[in-house]
């Protein structure tokens, strides 16, 4: 009797684990929190009519205040209640858009990349068409671009553009008493001494390899600048990154930074936390990185973001020398949402002078806005303003994957890869082409 | 009721066990082994042959995929087999808190695979980590155990044993304590010594238990892909990459068909390694 008792505890014991073990399993996935509503129970949603509209956002967005700020405002302003859904960023959160897309499971209001990303997921077939809104004249053409496809317009601007260029520390250039290179020999001299002064001259943080690609992406205004039509022709599969020396030497400078040993010791598995904390504190000189992790590195580290200043990616020539922009996000309204008309009246709102307005009460912005008369706050990041410059003489251009559809999946590891040494600039290149007709063949365009 | 009606009567209790494995299991397989063959987007479709596979192996990283699925899979084997038996031997023999030690060795097991890659990978931090701080007190300087594309692979299938060395160990307790005591007795009698013992009746007289253990490590490593992608995502570069994680990235890149090809191929590429490696390790079995 005493066995057998036994058993029964034994019996109960292992199930209680199993149980325990499953839903610590199972918690992770689908974790719902909302828009920063229990910060600011404001109480102006008492009038019983509040709508519910719910939202997918990556999971840096609420990392954003500014942009937690403007879903606050719109709940107290228009007692639209946002319920936010995050999904991890990069390619495991654009799987989870795309399942979710495919089996009607979408949220009413989707935040995603604009530009290649964004065509890949055919828009016209789930999302709602706003040219017609009034609201949207307010976008600039520029950004209505990266959000168009078959002439319909599918979302508004989830923040101001950024740029994607060297972030380099002041302190440093002063102590070494360093002048901001404006050709790729200046920039590697400046590496050689930041070098020799014990420092690290190029932070490089493939612990989260899309970081990877920055040296790469940031060229591509210097390859637009030689080579005009490399857009058109790369979409068209005509231009080749193997065949393009102009396109084939962003592969050829991220192999150049490893030969001469200007990397962090860590580099291979560094993160992108550890690579702001060494831009921000002077252990590293330089990050090629895109212009989001200022808002971050001044929240973790208030005093020194003045400190981070911003040059393009320099080309071979001087003449040359202009800055890759990216941009921003966009808000779409998903054409199944039980409430279309509240979402328009979200969007309207977000883009407003109400919404600027409070997004900028909680944050700054990491470039100048796509929305037309709306003009940078005077306590701008330091680099920002050394980014206008550029924007007001027009030295612009918009990264690859704004001006076409295709960007290949692969290029994070095959950055790396030339980075640390096991694959050479060339077989990067020729492997790089191979990505893209893969991604091309999928879109469905034709390149034979 | 007739004759053939009775004799039927049994195989009806099977029904529900078959609608499930049908529903969850027969389907889901048939059906990619079909799409395996189209160009997929989840709404539409179209048939494209073999296509997919021809893109599939055209796939540049995927010899180094291959070469390290197999690296992969023999060496966490050949690991869980030899620290398993090991410690299996060592916790039958004669010593005080068994259940505390076979409890201890079991706990790796329990964890989840994630938690286990992002813990290792920290620990394995060169600069920072606590192994190669650890090492550095004893004067050694440790390597990049995950960044050094030559070995990161290694540093994941280490990992690997150590969570699955549990299992395998329980495994091998069953199996040897499933040997009757004399043929210990009579050695003993004729004087043998504790080495004869191991070599002469407990290494063959466990192989039943270790051919479980080969096959379950081998198959688990042949399809290994989550420790793989906590600790390295693949990388540095390609270098870690399993057949798996290639799947999983054409997966993640909206390659549906093409992806779906490639686990056609793992299924197959699992079975042609597994079958005959069974069927060679069975033929070897003694009876007890």
């Amino acid at each position: 009797m005493i066995k057998r008792q036994r058993h029964w505890v034994l019996f109960l014991l292992v199930t209680f684990i199993a149980m325990v073990l499953l839903a610590a399993c199972g918690g992770g996935d689908s974790e719902e929190t909302s828009g920063g509503t229990n910060s600011e129970d404001t109480g102006s949603d008492t009038s019983g009519e509040a709508v519910e509209l719910s939202m997918l956002v990556s999971e840096t967005a609420m990392d954003d205040p500014g942009f937690v700020a403007v879903l606050d405002a719109i709940e107290k302003d228009l007692n639209i209640k946002t319920n936010v859904e995050v999904r991890p960023g990069g390619p495991e959160g654009e799987n989870v858009v795309k399942t979710r897309l495919a089996t009607g499971d979408m949220a009413d209001l989707l935040l995603f990349n604009s530009g290649s990303l964004l065509m890949a997921l055919n828009p016209s077939q789930y999302f709602v068409d706003l040219g017609e809104e009034p609201f949207m004249d307010n976008v600039m053409d520029s950004y209505k671009e990266v959000v168009s496809s078959d002439d319909q317009v599918f979302g508004i601007p989830a923040k101001s553009s950024q740029v994607g260029a060297w972030l380099y520390n002041k302190k440093v250039y002063q102590e070494l008493g360093l002048e901001v290179p404006r050709t790729w020999d200046e920039l590697m001299a400046n590496n050689e001494k930041i070098k020799e002064a014990g420092k690290t001259a190029v932070i490089t943080t493939y612990g989260e390899a899309w970081t990877s690609q920055l040296p790469i992406l940031a060229d591509f205004y210097n390859v637009q600048a030689e080579v005009a039509n490399f857009a058109d022709d790369y979409t068209n599969g005509e231009a080749k990154f193997a065949n393009t020396p102009e396109a084939q030497r962003g592969f050829e400078r991220i192999q150049e930074i490893y030969e001469n040993g200007y990397q962090n010791e860590d580099y291979t598995v560094a993160t992108y936390d550890q690579g702001m904390q060494m831009i921000a504190e002077g252990t590293g000189a330089h990050y090629p990185m895109l212009t989001q992790v200022l808002p971050i590195i001044e929240e973790n580290y208030p005093d020194l973001v003045d400190d981070i200043g911003v040059f393009p990616q320099p080309s071979d020539d001087a003449s040359t020398n202009g800055l890759t922009t990216w941009m921003p996000d966009a808000i779409m309204i998903n054409k199944e949402a039980e409430n279309v008309d509240a979402a328009k009246k979200w969007l309207d709102y977000f883009i407003s002078d109400k919404g600027i307005a409070a997004y900028e009460s909680k944050a700054k912005s990491i470039g100048p806005y796509v929305l037309k008369d709306v003009e940078l706050p005077e306590d701008s990041y330091a680099a920002v303003e050394e980014m206008q410059v550029y924007f007001e003489e027009g030295n612009i251009a918009p990264a690859l994957e704004f001006v076409s559809p295709i960007k290949g999946p692969n290029l994070p590891q095959i950055c790396t890869s030339v980075g640390s040494g096991t694959m050479t600039a060339a077989e990067a290149a020729a492997m790089y082409d191979d990505d893209v007709e893969k991604q091309a063949k999928q879109l469905g365009l034709d390149w034979d | 009721m007739n004759k053939n009606m009775n004799n039927m009567y049994p195989y009806f209790f099977l029904i529900p066990a078959i609608l499930i494995y049908g529903t969850f299991f027969l389907v889901p397989t048939a059906l990619s082994f079909f799409y395996s063959f189209t160009w997929w987007t989840l709404t539409d479709w179209e048939f494209i042959g073999f296509d997919n596979f021809i893109q599939f192996f055209q796939e540049p990283s995927l010899r180094i995929g291959f070469r390290n699925t197999l690296v992969f899979a023999f060496t966490t084997m050949g690991g869980k087999v030899i620290l398993g038996l090991a410690l299996a031997v060592f916790l039958t023999s004669k010593i005080r808190n068994k259940d505390l030690l076979r409890s201890i060795v079991f706990f790796p097991a329990l964890l989840s695979t994630i938690a286990v890659g992002y813990t290792f990978s920290s620990m394995m931090h060169p600069t920072k980590g606590v192994i190669n701080t650890i090492l550095s007190f004893i004067g050694i300087t440790g390597p990049n155990w995950l960044g050094n594309p030559d070995i990161a692979l290694l540093s994941v299938a280490m990992t690997d044993i150590w969570k699955g060395v549990g299992i395998a160990t329980v495994i091998f307790i069953a199996g040897l304590m499933a040997i009757p005591t004399h043929y210990y007795e009579a050695l003993k009698i004729d004087g043998g010594s504790a080495l004869q013992a191991f070599w002469h009746i407990t290494l063959p007289l466990s192989r039943p238990a270790m051919n479980t253990v080969i096959i379950l490590a081998l198959i688990g490593g042949l399809r290994t892909f989550d420790l793989v992608w906590a600790m390295t995502g693949g990388g540095p570069g390609f270098s870690t990459d399993l057949l798996a994680s290639i799947v999983y990235k054409q997966y993640a890149a909206g390659f549906f068909g093409l992806s779906t090809a490639g686990n056609v191929l793992l299924f197959l590429f699992v079975a042609l390694v597994a079958f005959p490696i069974f069927k060679f390790i069975n033929r070897k079995e003694v009876d007890l």
